[in-house]
């Protein structure tokens, strides 16, 4: 590692990744409102708020899932157009979707390499060669994990965020988006992915995560932006501030020092 | 990560008998209600069930439906539903039987049982299949209006369509060499259709050789050789079997008497030929292979599994599922096409009524093989055995002589029978 991404903002490098004055309405209801976040090579950046801020919705602008209303995205600087998920991961974006997004009825293997199967030389699907790598994948994710030959509707809930994390991590993601990736895990696990994302941090990639746990927020960022009913209330650097400084952001909408409105 | 005490692939668990030896449960139980069946209507019938003359009568008249049947797997796979298949059979019917019978000799004066023709009606017949079914896709995947509407809507047009391009009469005769792929007109005779079977037997060990080879290259538990070898015996001998069954049927003597008129020759005294394999169950047999191999090792298959689990989670893995869905009518246009080419074949001409509920005997044969409804499951194999056994039931039925309104009746019964079976089946393994 040669600068931290707080030494690369502090020079104005270029992001690897900005968001900048994004909105997108539903049915009249606008779910994010000119919303701007960036990320740097290697940073952490977390996104709080409360249930229904915008947050998922966000990073699905970012993943190709929605398209925006208006705004820009840039990576390395250049303005790009996302406009389905197939756009996301030709940039080298990854998501781990709140909804895990999987195919039940397939097992882990297909689900990891699923729109990017491995193939014989004559075209044909290579099973085998997908789980062999499946099972390397897990043995460092999940050891314990063994129901490689079921569909992944027979995994618990955990299991099943094993298999959308490793789907992933496994194809060199620049850009990794972590909607809420520890949700249904138990703390073992929790530990795991806590450490799975600073060894991505520490290859350079850049990770969005949404999380709920202000601790793991506090521990796992750099910087932390927080959103309330669709708009940005603020970001903050982790080390400015205090648990209870995101938490009165996150409930109050306003920034550490801001006068009460 | 820090833990990373290795461990060994998993040989621990115990696994009983059946998850060794990888058996599909369901499917043996449904080769089981089969063979029943068929003992059972045999012994109804004195034992003319059995015999190589009904099973070839059957075989032949199963075909249709099946062809249809393995590609309403896909269609039901992923959500969708197909109510046009016997029109569009009707359609594709008529197009080629005015192709093969005005357009070609008259038209465009290559008269009549011209070499060629046949090989222009089939394409252009599967052409215009496909066409028809790219665009039911095309309404479904991208116009985003449901299935079930916009084939409820080519049911009506495509059979009307049919009776229009014929003005409602029945076109026949049909080109002499297009009559091939009907059944008793096309025979491959005894000695290529025991090649052909010792061909695929031997095609089915190499396949069954390399899976097991691939799986022990990566380290992963294999059945126990003796299973194997079982498993072997079984599959050659249920290919070799079903073709020393069609291998003794014999022509009739009568039959084989005018087929040597026709050739100007005279028949020798006391000859027996065997019918053997017909075309058109070879090309039932074929699109099976064929279909298998999409549904299971190619991008395609994978892709209407996995947007059959789960739509959303397709769509986020990038998957065009639109693009998809066109593909999926476009191949079920061609595969109604395909049967239309053996259904009018057989009849020798094309009538106006030509697969008339059809439909409802494809989505049959696809859910009693264990297709499901609510998406993600099925598969070919099981398809083809579901249009066997309603096939089997219809004219077990018949021979037995049971009054027509009773063999819908039960017909009916069975599929909503087989359904429950399946549901109670699946709850009792935890699946849903
Ligand atoms: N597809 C959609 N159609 C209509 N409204 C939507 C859609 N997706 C999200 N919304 C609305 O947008 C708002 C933001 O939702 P979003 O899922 O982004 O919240 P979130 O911050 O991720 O919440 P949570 O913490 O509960 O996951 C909500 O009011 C939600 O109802
Ligand atoms: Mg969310």
């Amino acid at each position: 590692m040669t600068k931290s991404p707080k030494e690369l903002r502090a020079e104005g490098a270029t992001p690897l990744v900005e968001m900048d004055d994004i909105s997108i309405s539903f049915g009249g209801i606008k779910a994010v409102d000119s919303v701007s976040v960036d990320l740097q090579p290697g940073e952490v950046v977390g996104l709080l708020g409360h249930n229904g801020a915008g947050k998922s919705t966000l990073i699905k602008i970012l993943s190709g899932a929605y398209q925006k209303d208006s705004g820009e995205i840039r990576i390395d600087g250049k303005p790009v157009e996302i406009t389905n998920p197939r756009d996301a991961r030709s940039h080298n974006i990854e998501t781990i979707y709140q909804t895990l997004a999987l195919a039940d009825n397939l097992d882990a293997a297909s689900n990891l390499f699923l729109g990017r199967e491995l193939v014989t030389p004559t075209g044909l699907v290579d099973d085998s060669a997908m789980e062999a790598e499946c099972r390397k994948i897990f043995k460092q994710l999940n050891p314990n994990f063994q129901k490689f030959n079921e569909p992944v509707s027979a995994l618990s809930g955990g299991q099943r965020q094993s298999v959308a994390i490793a789907r992933a991590v496994y194809f060199n993601a620049r850009i990794l988006i972590m909607d809420e990736p520890t949700a249904a895990l138990g703390p073992h696990e929790t530990q795991m992915v806590a450490e799975l994302i600073q060894q991505l941090k520490a290859q350079g990639i850049g990770i969005f995560l949404i999380d709920h746990d202000v601790h793991a927020v506090m521990e796992l960022c750099d910087r932390a932006s927080v959103m309330k009913n669709g708009q940005l209330v603020g970001t903050v650097d982790i080390e400015d501030v205090t648990d209870d400084d995101l938490l009165s952001m996150i409930i109050l909408g306003k920034k550490p020092g801001e006068a009460a409105a | 990560m820090t833990d990373t005490t290795t461990q060994p692939i998993p040989s621990s668990k115990p696994r009983n008998l059946f998850q060794q030896l990888e058996l599909d449960t369901r499917l043996l139980g449904m080769i089981g209600a089969f063979i029943i069946l068929c003992i059972a209507f045999n012994v109804l019938t004195d034992g003319r069930f059995l015999t190589p003359r009904n099973i070839f009568n059957l075989t032949i008249q199963t075909v249709s439906v099946a062809i249809m049947a393995t590609g309403m797997v896909f269609v039901i796979v992923t959500r969708h539903i197909d109510l046009s298949v016997g029109a569009l059979l009707a359609t594709t019917s008529a197009v080629m039987a005015m192709v093969q019978t005005e357009v070609l000799p008259q038209t465009l004066g290559m008269g009549l049982n011209h070499p060629a023709t046949w090989a222009i009606t089939i394409v252009v017949g599967l052409a215009v299949g496909t066409l028809v079914g790219a665009f039911h896709g095309w309404m479904v995947g991208y116009l985003a209006i449901p299935a079930f509407i916009v084939t409820l809507g080519g049911f009506l047009v495509w059979r009307n369509v049919a009776w229009y391009l014929t003005d409602g009469q029945t076109i026949g005769p049909l080109d002499g060499n297009f009559l091939m792929f009907g059944g008793t007109n096309g025979t491959l005779g005894t000695t290529w259709s025991w090649i052909i079977g010792i061909v695929a037997t031997v095609l089915a060990l190499l396949t069954l050789w390399n899976a097991r080879r691939a799986k022990a290259g990566h380290g992963f538990p294999v059945k126990p050789i003796w299973a194997e070898v079982t498993f072997s015996l079984v599959i050659s001998g249920t290919i070799l079997g079903f073709i020393w069954i069609l291998n003794s049927y014999n022509i009739p003597s009568r039959r084989l008497a005018r087929m040597f008129e026709a050739r100007g020759e005279t028949m020798p005294e006391g000859l027996v030929v065997g019918y053997g394999l017909p075309l058109s169950v070879f090309i039932l047999i074929a699109v099976a292979v064929v279909m298998t191999v999409v549904a299971r090792r190619t991008r395609f298959g994978r892709y209407i599994f996995a947007t059959g689990g789960n739509p959303d989670a397709a769509e986020l893995s990038g998957i065009n599922t639109r693009m998809l869905t066109v593909k999926i009518f476009a191949l079920m246009g061609f595969l109604c096409a395909l049967s239309a080419v053996v259904a009018s074949a057989r009849l020798a001409n094309h009538s106006n009524d030509l697969g008339t509920l059809d439909e409802l005997r494809v989505i049959a044969a696809a859910v009693i093989g264990g297709t499901a409804l609510s998406g993600g499951i099925g598969t070919i194999y099981g398809a083809i055995l579901g249009a066997l056994i309603m096939q089997a039931l219809q004219s077990g039925m018949a021979m037995v002589g049971v009054d027509a309104p009773f063999q819908n009746i039960v017909v009916g019964s069975v599929l909503v029978l087989a359904v429950l079976i399946d549901i109670i089946y699946r709850k009792r393994l935890g699946a849903k």
